[in-house]
C-alpha cells in the first residue's frame, strides 16, 4: 500500500501509524508543514507554551502509560529547549520520541535562520537519532524511531526532518519490517545465570532486593511481589522505583542512598548479597562506591549490558528484560523449595525488622507552630490515596514526596531522578492527565522549582487538564539552603527566593484561569487539601507556606560512606553493635 | 597485582555506513573519558558497512565498558578485539627528511633497510613512505631523526585477523525487526 503525499502528511501518517495518540509541542518555521496536515488528523496536539513543557509532559506521558510519548518542535531554539527533557529521558529510560523540523536541505549547514545541529547536539543525550531529508525515509525512520524508543532498555529518540522533506511530494509505505542489524537488545536471561543467582540467594543469609526504575520500566511489580514473598528477602526501592513495591508491605524497607531510610541503607550497607532489579548502583544510592555494602556478593540484572559491572564488580551478571529476570528466578527459587531448599534469613530479617522500628522516617513540627512540609506532603498522601499519580521537580520537596507520599502502585511516582531536572513536575503532571486522565494527578513542586515551568498551567487551563499543583513554598532554593546550613557555616549565598512575597502564587493561579488556594497553618492542611480534591474541571494551585528550615533527613552526605549515615543533623544511627551481635556467625 | 605492560587494546568495530557514525563514536570516547590512541575508518567488501580499527590506551574493566557502551550505539553491528599474535596490524608513514647530497646516500640506505619507499624528491629532501606496524615505523623515524625530520604524516592503524575467516561474516544479514502495527 503506497500513497503520493507530501512528506508532511507522510510524517503525520507515519506517527499515527506509530500509535500516536498526543503530540506535545509548538509550532515554527522548520515544522510548519507538518502542522497543517496535523489539523486533520486523529492525533490530538496539545500546544505548549515552551518546547521544555512539551518534552517533560511527553516523559510524564510516557511514564503514567508506559507508552511512547512524543513531542514536536521546530528547528533551531525549538529544538534546542527539548535538550533538557531528552537528557532527562535519556538518564531516566523515558521511551520518548522527538520530532523537530530542520532547515531545507539545501540550508543545512550554512548557518540559516533558526538553525541548529540538534542531532550533532541530542548525539550524547538520546538513545539514538536521525536527520531525515529524504522525504522517502520518512515512514522507516518513524518506525525506526518508536520501536528503538519503546525496545531494550527504554529512551528518547529524536527525529529531525528537514524543511525540503516536509514539502516534497514522496511516496508513503510504511514499512513491514524493520533492518536494525546493530540493534538487537537481549531480553531472555540466560538460564545458567539464573541457575547461579538462586544458588547465590539461596546460600546467603543477608539478601537483599535492590529494586531500581528498570522494574517500572519492565512492568515487573507482581513478579517482583511474588518473588519476594516466595523467599522472605527484604525489599529495597530506588528513587526511580518507587511503587515498584507496596510501601505498606512488611519486607519494604524504604528508599535507599542518601536521603533514604536507615534501615533500607543498613539493608544493603551490611547485606551479603545484593539482588540488583533494573537498578544502576548511582552515586546518589552507594555513595562513596569504595565503602558501599563491601560484605556484599552481587547479583546484577539489566537488559542494558553497559550497566553491569560499570560501578560495581559484579558476582552474577544477568542481561535481560527484568520481568524476564524475575519471573525465571521465582521458577528456579520455587522449584528448589519444593525440593525442600529455602533460605534462611530470619536473623537478617529481625535485625533489619529493629532498625526500622528504630530509625523510622520522622520529621520534628516547627516549634513556631508554623507548617512543616513533610507534614503537608504526608497528609496529601493520606487523603489523595495510592491511586493518585504524584509527580515532583526536585529538591527538597521531591525527597519528603519520596519519602512520606506512601506508594502502592507502580507508574504513581514520578520525578526526575538521573538528571535532576528542576521544573519537572508541573509540565510532567500535565503529560500524567493527558495519558491518565480519569486518575488524579498532583505536581508536587517546590517554590523554585515551579517557577521554571509554571507557564504550562495556561496550557493545562485551556486543554482542559486539570492537575492540582501543591507548592511547597519554603521560599527558597530549599536543598541548596540545606547544604548551605550543613556545609557552608549557614552563608546563604542566593538561596533566597522571597516566594512569599513575590509572586503572588494565589493571584498567579487565577491569572492561568486555575484555581488558587493558599495554607500556612497544619489545621487548615486537611481541609484545603480536600477542597482542592472536589475542583476537577480547572487546574488547582495551593500556595502551601512552610517552615523554611526543615530539613531532609536521613542524610548520607555526598562523596561520604553509607556507614556515616546521619539520621537527623548530629545523629548517627547505632547499628553497628547490633549489626556484630545479631548477624556473627 | 602488578600493572599489565600492555594496555594497548585494538577493537575492529563494523558500523553501518551511515552519516555521523563517526561523530557518535568519537563523541563516545571523549564523553566517558576514554583515550583513543589511533582511529581508522574506511569501507568494508559490503558497501553498507563499514569498519573501523580503534587503537586504546585501556586497562581490562574500562575495556568492557568502552566494547558495552560501543555496542550500545545501534549503528555499531559488530567489535572485535584483535589480538596482536593471531593478527596483522600496520600503519602508513610518510616523511618528509632533510637529504642534500652528502646526506642522501644513507637516508636511502635507511630506505633500503626498512623496506620503505621514496615517493617524491627535492633537492634538499626525500619523501618517505614506510609501512608497518607501530614498533617498526618508531624505529625508522629514530633512525632518520638525525638526518631532521621536516614534515612527518602517519595514518591509523588497520587490522585484520589471521586466517580464512571472516569477522564480517555472521551478523551482516539484517536482523528484522516486525513494525509496530498500524493503528486502527
Amino acid at each position: 500500500m503506497s500513497e503520493q503525499m507530501t512528506g508532511a502528511q507522510s510524517l503525520v501518517r507515519s506517527l499515527e501509524a506509530a500509535g500516536t495518540t498526543e503530540i506535545f509541542g509548538i509550532p515554527g518555521g522548520a515544522i510548519l508543514p507538518a502542522y497543517d496536515p496535523l489539523m486533520d488528523s486523529s492525533i490530538r496536539h496539545i500546544l505548549v507554551r515552551h518546547e521544555q513543557g512539551a518534552g517533560h509532559a511527553a516523559q510524564g506521558f510516557a511514564a503514567a502509560t508506559g507508552r511512547v510519548g512524543v513531542c514536536m518542535a521546530t528547528s533551531g531554539p525549538g529544538a534546542t529547549n527539548l535538550v533538557t527533557p531528552l537528557a532527562d529521558a535519556h538518564m531516566d529510560s523515558v521511551p520518548m520520541v522527538a520530532i523537530t523540523g530542520q532547515v531545507g536541505a539545501a540550508q543545512i549547514g550554512t548557518d540559516a535562520f533558526q538553525e541548529a545541529d540538534i542531532r550533532g547536539i541530542t548525539m550524547p543525550i538520546t538513545k539514538h537519532n536521525f536527520l531525515v531529508t529524504d522525504p522517502a525515509d520518512i515512514p522507516r525512520t518513524v518506525a525506526e524511531a518508536f520501536h528503538i524508543a519503546s525496545t531494550g532498555r527504554p529512551g528518547p529518540v529524536l527525529v529531525d526532518v528537514a524543511k525540503s522533506a516536509l514539502q516534497a511530494m514522496t511516496t508513503y509505505a510504511w514499512p513491514s519490517e524493520l533492518a536494525l542489524p546493530g540493534y538487537r537488545p537481549v531480553t531472555r536471561p540466560h538460564s545458567k545465570q539464573i541457575r547461579e543467582a538462586a544458588k547465590l540467594i539461596l546460600e546467603s543469609r543477608r539478601p537483599v532486593l535492590y529494586v531500581g526504575g528498570g522494574t517500572i520500566r519492565a512492568r515487573a511489580a507482581q513478579e517482583l511481589r511474588v518473588l519476594a514473598e516466595l523467599t522472605g528477602i527484604p525489599v529495597v526501592t530506588t528513587l526511580m522505583a518507587r511503587g515498584a513495591f507496596p510501601d505498606s508491605h512488611p519486607q519494604h524497607l524504604g528508599m535507599p542512598g542518601m536521603h533514604g531510610t536507615v534501615a533500607a541503607v543498613a539493608g544493603l550497607q551490611k547485606s551479603d548479597l545484593i539482588i540488583s532489579l533494573g537498578a544502576r548502583f548511582d552515586d546518589r544510592v552507594t555513595g562513596n562506591l569504595d565503602s558501599f555494602a563491601p560484605g556484599a556478593r552481587i547479583i546484577h540484572a539489566d537488559i542494558d549490558p553497559a550497566e553491569i559491572g560499570k560501578n560495581r564488580a559484579v558476582d552474577v551478571p544477568i542481561v535481560g528484560d527484568c520481568r524476564e529476570v524475575i519471573s525465571d528466578l521465582v521458577v528456579a527459587l520455587k522449584a528448589e523449595a519444593d525440593a525442600g531448599h529455602t533460605g534462611d534469613y530470619e536473623g537478617w530479617v529481625q535485625f533489619l525488622a529493629g532498625i526500622k522500628r528504630t530509625y523510622p522516617l520522622g520529621y520534628d513540627k516547627p516549634a513556631d507552630g508554623g507548617l512543616a512540609p513533610q507534614y503537608v506532603i504526608e497528609r496529601l498522601g493520606a487523603i489523595a490515596g495510592p491511586d493518585s499519580i504524584y509527580c515532583a521537580g526536585v529538591g527538597q520537596h521531591q525527597m519528603w514526596a519520596a519519602q512520606f507520599v506512601g506508594y502502592e502502585n507502580p507508574n504513581t511516582w514520578i520525578n526526575s531522578g538521573g538528571l535532576g531536572t528542576m521544573g519537572y513536575a508541573v509540565p510532567a503532571a500535565m503529560g500524567a492527565k493527558v495519558g491518565m486522565p480519569d486518575t488524579t494527578v498532583w505536581a508536587i513542586d517546590g517554590d523554585g522549582c515551579f517557577q521554571m515551568t509554571n507557564q504550562e498551567l495556561a496550557t493545562c487551563a485551556i486543554n482542559d487538564i486539570p492537575i492540582k499543583v501543591a507548592i511547597i513554598n519554603n521560599e527558597s532554593l530549599g536543598m541548596v539552603r540545606q547544604w548551605q546550613t550543613l556545609f557552608y557555616n549557614e552563608r546563604y549565598s542566593n538561596t533566597d527566593l522571597h516566594s512569599k512575597r513575590i509572586p503572588d502564587f494565589v493571584k498567579l493561579a487565577d491569572a492561568y484561569g486555575c484555581v488558587g488556594l493558599a495554607c500556612e497553618s497544619p489545621d487548615d492542611v486537611d481541609a484545603t487539601i480536600a477542597k482542592a480534591m472536589e475542583i476537577n474541571d480547572v487546574p488547582v494551585v495551593v500556595d502551601f507556606r512552610v517552615h523554611r528550615d526543615a530539613m531532609v533527613w536521613p542524610m548520607v552526605a555526598a562523596g561520604t560512606s553509607n556507614d556515616d549515615i546521619k539520621y537527623a543533623r548530629d545523629l548517627a544511627p547505632r547499628f553497628e553493635d547490633d549489626a556484630d551481635l545479631e548477624l556473627r556467625p | 597485582m602488578t600493572t599489565p605492560l600492555n594496555t594497548k587494546h585494538t577493537l575492529s568495530v563494523l558500523v553501518e555506513n551511515k552519516p555521523g557514525v563517526l561523530a557518535r563514536i568519537a563523541g563516545l570516547f571523549s564523553r566517558r573519558s576514554f583515550n583513543i590512541d589511533s582511529l581508522a575508518v574506511g569501507p568494508t567488501e559490503h558497501p553498507e558497512v563499514s569498519r573501523m580499527t580503534i587503537v586504546v590506551d585501556v586497562e581490562d574493566t574500562p575495556l568492557e565498558q568502552v566494547t558495552k557502551q560501543l555496542n550500545k550505539l545501534v549503528e555499531v553491528i559488530k567489535i572485535v578485539e584483535l589480538d596482536g599474535s593471531t593478527s596483522v596490524n600496520r600503519e602508513l608513514l610518510l616523511v618528509k627528511v632533510k637529504a642534500d647530497a652528502d646526506s642522501r646516500g644513507q637516508v636511502l640506505d635507511a630506505v633500503q633497510l626498512f623496506r620503505a619507499k621514496v615517493v617524491d624528491i627535492a633537492p634538499d629532501a626525500v619523501t618517505i613512505q614506510a609501512v608497518g606496524n607501530a614498533d617498526k615505523l618508531g624505529d625508522l623515524l629514530r633512525v632518520l631523526e638525525p638526518f631532521g625530520i621536516r614534515e612527518l604524516v602517519q595514518s591509523g592503524m588497520v587490522a585484520i585477523g589471521r586466517g580464512s575467516r571472516s569477522i564480517s561474516e555472521r551478523n551482516l544479514r539484517p536482523v528484522t525487526v516486525p513494525a509496530p502495527p498500524a493503528a486502527g
